[in-house]
């Protein structure tokens, strides 16, 4: 299988990051790395990383069944993950994901079926003082109610 | 960027650039007094830099607040092997957010931090290992890194010393136990992170086995003002054997949540009040968690403390990861031991029995408890399934879930009776707990 020339160029940094012999290090970050770029972390994701790094497809199933990122099959093409930890629920988190499942009309790891949605309960990101907080992908959206929820989705519907 | 208004009560020793113009760039860091303390370092003899930090009273600001001098002094000065210096950038502990406003707003004073415990330590390569949601910080950090090595701060012969140090960044791909110190060097090294038994521990074999550095993004942010302006001077600015300022995330039911960096020592009623702008609404303060939610709870009257480690050991509670979580009257405490507990069972990598098991029956005692299922002696069985967790299993997990969990029960105890009998939760609150 082949990736991106900047996939590539990440994973060749990578490759050069540690000790000599230790290029194991490099698993976690590629197969996340190759997520990003392929949607999801498929069989044959998981033979290409394998075969470059010298690690046996089991050993590697081993590592991606302990890392909640890494995940098997795509998220939609917004990946809506609430933080429905302490500091999140006490401002309201949990009806924010109550709105969220309605409006989207899918749960927890569930895909819209034209693919352009999916949403994650996650536990805390980090941004408890700025609560509730969530993340579309990478990107944090703090101080969020139904209401910005429901902007944030109209935004991103909207072709780029 | 800053997500909150500072406030005038601040002391702003590791936040000093924050909100200046390009702030994360080199440019702005060398305007400001940047890679001054690391030139000074190569000054310096590996002890007379480790003596300073002893002097500093600097202590871990991941949580344990272990003394980080003492902590460099373990790293064998002669070794055959190569030793690094990791940064335990994999901030997760609930309630906190201040090593990601670090890195976000001046990644080069970690840089410098790392550089100075390079030469400490005698080590030549640095790794920060940044949880996986924190993928902008890592394009951050890597720019960072890039400036650093254009301006020859890092690479071969550093500022014609002799001294080479190279940085990379690390992903993680979503795991809380990774936080752990030793789960966090087998993640880095490729596997599941599961915890290492200790002895050894990470100074003598860390990293791909070799002595390690091991520190929190906030203590090696430290690590520039200490050397810059004298150990002595930080440690003037908290509490005895606990020197420095830190930062705090306040979040929860407060007028003005954000980080505040305030000095240790701090009282915490009046960072309540007066930095975070008092309780929402006009309600009434019912209990803090002062220290991210593996910190036992206080309640209302026992916040009248200062906020530095051994205060809050006296308290019987922990400073922790200075995630200051605030709780208002209408807090049902119950929810709160559930939400915690269902974190914990979420987390629970599996390896040791009394928290794998000990998480998820407490998940469901407390799940009962909530929908007002509970049996009165039950009660005593959800503290007594905690205290069975402490101290039996490999890394803090299993004590971090118990812990606030046999405060909450012990301080509560009311609240859990309020539940008994199919009696639903007084506070009215409009959805459980999904489990």
């Amino acid at each position: 299988m082949t990736f991106s020339p900047q996939l590539e160029a990440r994973f060749e940094k990578l490759l050069r990051s540690y000790p000599p012999g230790r290029q194991r290090a490099a698993l976690v970050p590629m197969l996340l790395y190759a997520q990003d770029e392929v949607g999801a972390v498929t069989p044959e994701v998981v033979e290409e990383i394998g075969r470059r790094l010298g690690v046996s497809t089991l050993e590697i199933e081993e590592v991606i069944s302990y890392y909640s990122m890494l995940r098997r099959t795509p998220a939609g093409k917004h990946h809506i993950q609430i933080c429905t930890n302490i500091s999140c629920m006490l401002l309201g988190a949990e009806e924010l994901w109550e709105h969220a499942c309605r409006r989207l009309g899918i749960g927890h790891r569930e895909v819209t079926p034209d693919g352009q949605f999916s949403l994650e309960e996650v536990e805390c990101i980090g941004a408890c003082s700025w609560a509730p907080a969530l993340l579309v992908n990478y990107d944090y959206h703090h101080h969020m109610t139904p209401e910005k929820l429901d902007r944030l989705i109209e935004s991103l519907r909207k072709p780029q | 960027m800053l997500y909150n208004e500072p406030s005038p009560l601040e002391v702003r020793l590791l936040t000093r650039r924050f909100g200046l113009p390009n702030s994360a760039s080199i440019e702005t860091y060398l305007a400001t007094e940047g890679y001054v303390a690391f030139r000074k370092a190569l000054q310096m003899s590996p002890e007379q830099i480790i003596e300073e930090v002893k002097i500093s009273n600097l202590r871990g600001r991941g949580g344990a607040g272990f003394p980080t001098g003492l902590k460099w002094s373990f790293v064998p000065r002669q070794s055959p092997k190569p030793k690094f210096v990791v940064v335990n950038a994999d901030e997760g502990e609930p309630g906190t957010c201040k090593d990601r406003v670090l890195m976000e707003n001046d990644p080069h004073q970690l840089l410098e931090g790392m550089l100075i415990a390079g030469l400490a330590v005698g080590a030549h390569t640095g790794y920060i290992y940044i949880r996986g949601e924190y993928r902008y910080l890592i394009e951050i950090m890597d720019r960072a890194i890039e400036e650093a090595y254009q301006h020859g701060y890092l690479g071969k012969n550093i500022l014609g010393s002799g001294f080479d140090f190279d940085v990379y960044t690390h992903t993680g791909a979503g795991s809380y136990e990774c936080g752990e110190e030793s789960a966090l060097l087998e993640s880095l090294e490729g596997k599941r992170g599961i915890p290492r038994i200790r002895p050894p521990f990470p100074a003598v074999v860390g990293a791909f086995q070799c002595p390690t550095v091991l520190n929190n993004v906030e203590t090696f942010c430290a690590i520039p003002a200490i050397i810059r302006d004298g150990g002595a001077a930080f440690a003037a600015l908290g509490t005895p054997k606990n020197g420095g300022t830190r930062l705090f995330a306040i979040s929860g039911h407060v007028n003005r949540p954000g980080v505040y960096e305030l000095p240790m020592g701090f009282n915490l009623l009046r960072m309540i009040h007066e930095v975070a702008g008092g309780i929402r609404n006009g309600k009434k303060l019912k209990a803090v968690i002062p220290g991210g939610t593996s910190c036992p709870v206080l309640k209302a009257e026992e916040c009248d403390i200062p906020m530095d480690f051994d205060s809050l050991a006296r308290a019987k509670s922990m400073l922790g990861s200075g995630g200051v979580i605030v709780m208002d009257e209408d807090t049902c405490m119950v929810k709160v031991a559930l939400r915690i507990m269902k974190f914990y069972a979420h987390e629970s990598c599996g390896w040791c029995v009394p928290c794998r098991e000990g998480t998820l029956w407490l998940k469901k005692l407390l799940t009962r408890f909530h929908e007002g299922q509970g049996r009165r002696s039950e009660i005593d069985l959800i503290g007594g399934l905690a205290r069975n967790m402490l101290g039996r299993t490999f890394c803090p997990l299993g004590d971090a879930a118990a812990m606030p969990t046999i405060s909450l029960v012990e301080k509560f105890y009311e609240e859990f009776e309020a539940h008994l009998d199919g009696k639903p939760c007084p506070y009215e609150i409009k959805t459980a707990v999904r489990v």
